[in-house]
């Protein structure tokens, strides 16, 4: 038995491995998407392009907005000499941010009146309008503080002293870096998965199989080892472009990282299996593939955190492998977890490969075209 | 009438028949086109936000005190917050090394007596730092109720509150930026991506397997009316998905459409070109369905999630990164819907990104064009 699925495993390799463009695929994108989704997932702002609009020629002014010249968050792109020139510019989305001082700035700060200072954001894209706008608040802030001091006021009776624990310096890739290592390696394994047993249906291949001594059971761990081989070798390949090359720190068990590696790829391949064994065509591997793995990694939390998501979707997300393998994946590397605090993770996984894979053998014999 | 038979017109009729028909015997075209829209926008306009509201955080008083009891009605006060008092810090830092709360507020027990000194009492925020954009979201909303008390503070006093420097921000397009209408219309962006390559991506490649493709070079059909009857027939399915998705959007989602709905038939009719194109192109070059699937899956999905400009900021990445993302359709479309949608018919931004994606149909169009020959290897 064992000789009849090695076999099959020979088998199921060269026909992912034959073909040098499936090769090629297999291996050349999924690193060049990590180096550069690695680059490209963050919400920190770099260089956010700004214009002033400054009526006032006092020194107060100038020193305001020395503040945001020497800021690397913001990089001026025009100073404006009419108010009609804003919205143009802001339209355009050539400045994300406009400034603008009144006349009077520097003389109100002098009499100790409030100071206003407008600030004109783009908010197309809120969530970066958001970022921008604390960005500024925190420039403004320092600045009233130095303000203070300079006069000698009462400052506020109490003050916030912030610290953010396992990311200091609240580094958005730390957070989306080991979250790349769940989404491509859900990629690869239905790349290996979702379309096999739709294509020997669709070449008639499968039928040969399924009257060969194999019974379901070994045809199943036949097309599974493939996909739990090629994900591990990928997810270690990432994990140390992750570690060493993005510096991303690892500092939680190696061991519960791969326990939990192992289960999400087994639940990853009984769904694509399970995807494969239900489609006819290789049309509909491929639809059902989609249909699931954009759902997949769009509610699992990658992007925006599942807490806002309203309760009936919240409900929806439990059947997402990849929800589970998130989380171990950011408590691995940033907080240290070891096996006893990700327990909680790991046993949907396992129901949800145990589930799947069931129902595909079962698919195997009993769907017939 | 007989002239017309053999006519390119009756043949490109023909061939547009042929695409419908086989359509319509694997339903899974019908799926992708009309299902999956419907579905995905659905669930994500619902799923996915990025506006926090409720975040738990632990509250902790070293020694309660009138003063700290009016800081947490503060923060009790915000709905942004859902403020759960604990007795000890050390039963707060449980709660948040087990995720329960996203962050912990704490007063020392010389809060009280320093509140009333010169150099003023310190307040400690811990933030759990993992969810990077979260934790700023927390930070942001302590500093809202830490201002809002101070203010009340301060009228207590008979005093006003003020600061040197008043910020008064101006949100133009999006003024409670609910997020909803930025991610609303970049999902269309993606879906439509997806659904493009999707339709398209097997076509060429099932004829080629299937011998199909012989059999249709002896026809007198040219190789260009055979592409330009698959481009039709999708083109109009797809077309609908886009009707429907916008058609949401608007409907289900509220999310103002400022611009004219034209300008965006025309900008989605190009920006489906350019999908189909890629789909086609995929088929072409890979000539198994199997490795124009696998392709489709790598090359579709993730680069228009994270380099589109839908999610994550462009003008933020390094610059090789921010070159390659001039490679990725949805990224000039993605540009062009949120605009549209928010700002309106802004032609400095509409014009170049539309042009992008003409240019972008056309090289696509022509690689399919050039390498489907008749010609048989």
């Amino acid at each position: 038995m064992l000789q009849r699925i090695l076999a099959l495993i020979h088998k199921e390799f060269l026909a992912l491995l034959k073909d040098p463009k499936s090769r090629i695929v297999l291996i050349v994108p999924p690193l060049i998407q990590l180096l550069v989704f690695g680059y490209a997932a963050t919400f920190d702002l770099k260089q956010v392009p700004y214009a002033v609009y400054n009526e006032d020629r006092g020194l107060a002014a100038r020193e305001l907005l020395a503040h945001f010249d020497g800021s690397p968050s913001f990089h001026r792109i025009a100073t404006l000499r009419s108010e009609g020139q804003v919205a143009s510019l802001v339209d355009a989305r050539r400045a994300m941010v406009v400034i603008h001082i009144g006349p009077t700035f520097s003389a109100d700060l002098q009499l100790g009146r409030p100071a206003p200072v407008q600030v004109i954001i783009d908010g197309r894209n809120s969530n970066t309008a958001m970022i921008a706008l604390n960005d500024v608040r925190s420039i403004i802030n320092r600045f009233n503080d130095a303000q203070i001091e300079a006069g000698g006021l009462r400052g506020p009776p109490a003050r916030l002293h912030m610290r953010a624990w396992f990311n200091p310096n609240l580094e958005s890739r730390w957070f989306f870096i080991p979250g790349i290592i769940g989404m491509l390696t859900l990629v690869v394994t239905m790349l290996v998965t979702a379309l096999t047993v739709a294509r020997e249906r669709e070449q008639g291949t499968f039928d040969q199989l399924l009257v060969t001594p194999l019974r379901p059971g070994e045809i199943l761990v036949g097309k599974c080892v493939p996909g739990l081989v090629i994900g591990i070798v990928q997810a270690t390949v990432i994990l140390l472009v992750a570690t060493l090359w993005f510096e991303v720190p690892f500092l939680g068990s190696l061991a519960a990282f791969y326990a939990g590696l192992c289960l999400f790829l087994l639940s990853a391949v009984g769904i694509g299996l399970l995807v494969s064994a239900l489609s006819a065509t290789q049309q509909q591997g491929l639809l059902g593939a989609f249909l699931f793995m954009v759902p997949a990694v769009i509610l699992s939390g990658f992007a925006t955190p599942i807490a806002n998501m309203p309760r009936a979707v919240q409900l929806f997300t439990y059947l997402d492998p990849l929800r589970y393998f998130l989380v171990i994946l950011r408590k691995t590397f940033l907080e240290g977890a070891g096996f006893a605090i990700l327990a909680d993770q790991f046993w949907p996984m396992a129901l949800i490969s145990l589930a799947t894979m069931l129902a595909a053998s079962w698919l195997f014999r009993h769907r017939m075209y | 009438m007989s002239a017309a038979r053999g006519g390119p017109a009756m043949r490109l009729g023909g061939l547009v028949r042929k695409e419908f028909l086989q359509i319509v015997r694997d339903p899974s075209s019908i799926a992708i086109a009309f299902l999956m829209p419907i579905f995905l926008l659905v669930l994500f306009g619902y799923g996915v936000s990025l506006d926090a509201d409720h975040v738990p955080i632990a509250t902790v008083a070293d020694a309660p005190s009138q003063d700290s009891a009016d800081l947490f009605a503060a923060l009790h006060g915000s709905h942004y917050f859902d403020a759960r008092p604990m007795p000890s810090m050390a039963a707060a830092e449980q709660a948040l090394l087990a995720g329960e709360v996203r962050g912990i507020v704490r007063l020392r027990s010389d809060f009280s007596r320093r509140l009333r000194q010169a150099d003023g009492a310190a307040i400690q925020v811990i933030v759990d730092g993992v969810d990077a954009n979260t934790a700023r979201l927390v930070e942001g909303y302590v500093q809202g109720a830490w201002s809002v008390w101070l203010a009340a503070q301060a009228a207590d006093a008979g005093q006003t509150l003020q600061m040197p420097v008043d910020l008064q921000p101006r949100i133009w397009f999006n003024s409670e930026l609910r997020s909803r209408n930025y991610l609303v219309p970049g999902l269309v962006a993606i879906i439509m991506t997806l659904i493009g390559a999707l339709l398209t991506a097997l076509v060429m490649a099932r004829e080629w397997e299937r011998g199909t493709m012989e059999a249709l070079m002896v026809t007198p059909a040219s190789m260009s009316e055979v592409l330009l009857g698959k481009l039709a027939a999708y083109f109009v399915l797809g077309t609908g998905g886009m009707l429907l998705t916008v058609g949401l959007a608007v409907g289900l989602f509220a999310v103002p459409l400022r611009g004219s709905f034209w300008v965006l038939w025309g900008c989605s009719s190009l920006f489906l070109l350019a999908a189909l194109g890629m789909g086609l192109t995929i088929s072409t070059l890979a000539r198994s369905q199997f490795v124009a699937g696998q392709v489709a899956i790598i090359a579709t999905f993730l680069p228009a999630f994270l380099l589109s400009g839908f999610i994550f900021d462009i003008g933020s990445m390094p610059p090789v990164v921010q070159a390659i993302t001039h490679a990725i359709v949805a990224r000039y479309f993605v540009a062009i819907v949120q605009t549209l949608f928010l700002a309106g018919n802004v032609w400095s931004v509409i014009v170049p990104n539309a042009l992008a994606l003409a240019l972008m149909a056309a090289l696509f169009l022509g690689i399919t064009w050039r390498k489907s020959r008749k010609r048989l290897d």
